[in-house]
């Protein structure tokens, strides 16, 4: 009888050690004691959070914050929020440009960003390149620190667990990890080699989800990216939703909510909140608006004025809507988001 | 013989590499209407992934964006990134297609910038998932037009691995075993990568095209397997596919 135990336990390259091969800025404090401390004191109270998206950016957003967006850049984005942090001209806002698209673009449009963990910036997929986002990292207005979309969403899921770090097996080898603020680590198990990434507790985040009741307790339909990490990660949260619906209605299908309410501190109930992008079984993203802002882009007055008769001349998102076809054009949008548009 | 253009080459070329019951996980444009291609030819059961989530879609239309809806209409699963990028991890993931503004002799990828990083001369999107799928996927491929500046070995900045400075390289990076650049699929040529070296190695000539022409079109020297191939040109039915099944609007192939 072979009683032999198999060793498990197979800490033998020696040569595996701790360097810090990242040599880029840490934006945000990775240590899960101070994140414990925070969230020791964030409420528990199932309480009544709807507000204004004025409100709530003024209340939770401040110059200088670490910021993330949920969704997928064109995609079920918070654009309600974006547009109102411009208003704001919120300033100085850290950011992580986890596959961010029009949602970073709105943000440099208004100057509000100085930092940002990069995985992807700058283009909007296969619309092209934003020209103004590219300049603002060019230029050197916004510092930057590498990641892959992978190690900055598993950034988020360390600080969802409530940890400093997770162990990676990607950006090894690469540009991407020297200019990153990842760490080489030895498996204390196996002694192969990891990347280490600092988790990533953001100050605040939006995220635009298809439901919620008024405490916070949220749905969302489709592809959650990286957000069930992204909420649980974050410091303060704020929803905004397509529609409130009654406790009654979560407490029906438990097994649909993705966020529960003591993660959340605002909730506003905005209509086509996620317009111009693609809400998932609501309205697709509205191709021709993100064209047109690519194109305005390109001239300097041209992009001002753009800016003031979509962002500044609105007062709200009710206001933008109206000033790009209204409702008309979002049921042509939800036409094509059920594939249902008519011929032309 | 149909009459076919370049991009309509390289996309039918690539769904050949696309096997059945494999896993791919693809981005918009080129490489997924070679996944779609595969799916309605030679590998039915050929399973997609998007990176942001969608899984196994029926796809009505090319996506615009890796995490559309459309990436999972009426698909498998509507999932989240890191349930993708954690199957690539684990080794579930067969095949990836990548893009990039260089690439050189042993695959190495750069979408990051031109010039240097603290004031680059022009920033591109960065990584996205491309580093992340070139280091866990098993198979990585590329389809790009050839040309001087593209394939150089004077890259500014190496987003995602190839096989970063030759043999053992990768693992000795800590990259998991076994994995790494298998197909680059051009306008010219079909370029794998030699065992030895793991440098850029032609193997298959597009019908018409010169050894001079590939020469010209490459910033770095190339190797030349023992055996080169004609690369089979595209056959009426993957043609009739491609135009009519998979891209009728020419979203990509009209890009040629």
């Amino acid at each position: 009888m072979n009683s032999k135990k198999p060793d498990f336990f197979n800490y033998h390259e020696q040569d595996v050690k701790y360097i810090k091969v990242g040599k880029r800025d840490l934006f945000s404090n990775p240590d899960a004691d101070e994140a414990r401390g925070f969230f020791r004191t964030k409420s528990r109270q199932m309480v009544d959070k709807t507000t204004t998206v004025k409100e709530a950016v003024a209340k939770y957003i401040h110059d200088g914050d670490y910021f993330a967006s949920g969704g997928f850049g064109s995609n079920r984005i918070p654009a309600a929020i974006l547009h109102e942090i411009v208003r704001q001209k919120k300033k100085d806002l850290g950011f992580a440009g986890h596959t961010s698209t029009h949602d970073m673009q709105i943000l440099i449009a208004g100057k509000c960003i100085n930092r940002c963990d990069a995985a992807y910036i700058v283009g909007l997929e296969a619309r092209g390149l934003s020209k103004i986002s590219r300049r603002a990292f060019e230029n050197g207005e916004i510092q930057s620190t590498e990641w892959s979309n992978a190690t900055l969403a598993w950034r988020f899921k360390a600080a969802a667990m409530g940890l400093s770090f997770l162990p990676a097996r990607s950006l090894l080898g690469t540009d991407t990890i020297t200019h990153s603020a990842a760490v080489e680590m030895p498996c204390p198990f196996t002694g192969k080699k990891y990347a280490a990434v600092p988790a990533l507790y953001p100050d605040v985040a939006a995220i635009h989800v298809h439901s919620s009741d008024i405490y916070g307790n949220c749905q969302v339909k489709g592809i959650a990216v990286s957000d069930f990490d992204l909420a649980r990660a974050t410091k303060n949260l704020i929803i905004t939703t397509e529609k409130i619906i009654h406790n009654d209605e979560i407490r029906r299908a438990p097994h649909n909510t993705v966020i529960p309410y003591y993660l959340v501190d605002a909730v506003i109930e905005v209509p086509y909140g996620a317009y111009p992008s693609n809400m998932a079984y609501e309205y697709f993203t509205d191709e021709d608006h993100l064209m047109a802002w690519l194109k305005a882009e390109k001239d300097e007055e041209e992009f001002k004025a753009f800016l003031e008769y979509n962002i500044y001349n609105c007062q709200d998102h009710w206001e933008y809507l109206e000033a790009n076809g209204g409702l008309a054009r979002l049921s042509e949008l939800r036409a094509q988001e059920n594939l249902t548009a008519r011929k032309p | 013989m149909s009459e076919y253009n370049g991009m309509e080459l390289m996309i039918c070329l690539a769904a050949r590499y696309l096997e059945d019951d494999g896993i791919v996980v693809v981005g918009t444009g080129a490489p997924c209407a070679a996944a779609m291609l595969a799916q309605k030819t030679r590998a039915p059961r050929l399973m997609i992934m998007f990176e942001a989530g969608g899984v196994g879609p029926q796809l009505p239309a090319m996506p615009v964006s890796v995490g559309d809806s459309r990436t999972y209409y009426q698909g498998l699963v509507a999932t989240s990134m890191p349930d993708i990028m954690e199957a690539c991890q684990r080794g579930m993931v067969d095949y990836t297609f990548l893009g990039g503004a260089q690439i050189d002799m042993y695959g190495n990828i750069n979408s990051t910038h031109i010039g240097d990083y603290e004031k680059p001369k022009v920033r591109f999107p960065g990584s996205g998932g491309a580093n992340d799928l070139a280091s866990l996927c098993w198979k990585t491929m590329m389809i790009t037009p050839q040309d001087k500046t593209r394939f150089t070995n004077d890259l500014d900045f190496i987003t995602s691995p190839g096989y970063l400075n030759g043999k053992g390289a990768r693992e000795k990076a800590g990259l998991p075993p076994g994995c790494g650049p298998y197909k680059i699929i051009t306008n010219l040529a079909i370029m794998g990568f030699d065992e030895e070296t793991c440098r850029m190695q032609v193997e298959s000539i597009h019908p018409g095209v010169s050894r001079e022409q590939i020469i010209e079109n490459t910033g770095f020297e190339l190797l030349w397997a023992d055996q080169i191939y004609e690369s089979d040109p595209p056959s009426d039915e993957e043609l009739e596919i491609l135009r009519n099944a998979v891209d009728p609007r020419r979203y990509i192939i009209g890009r040629s």
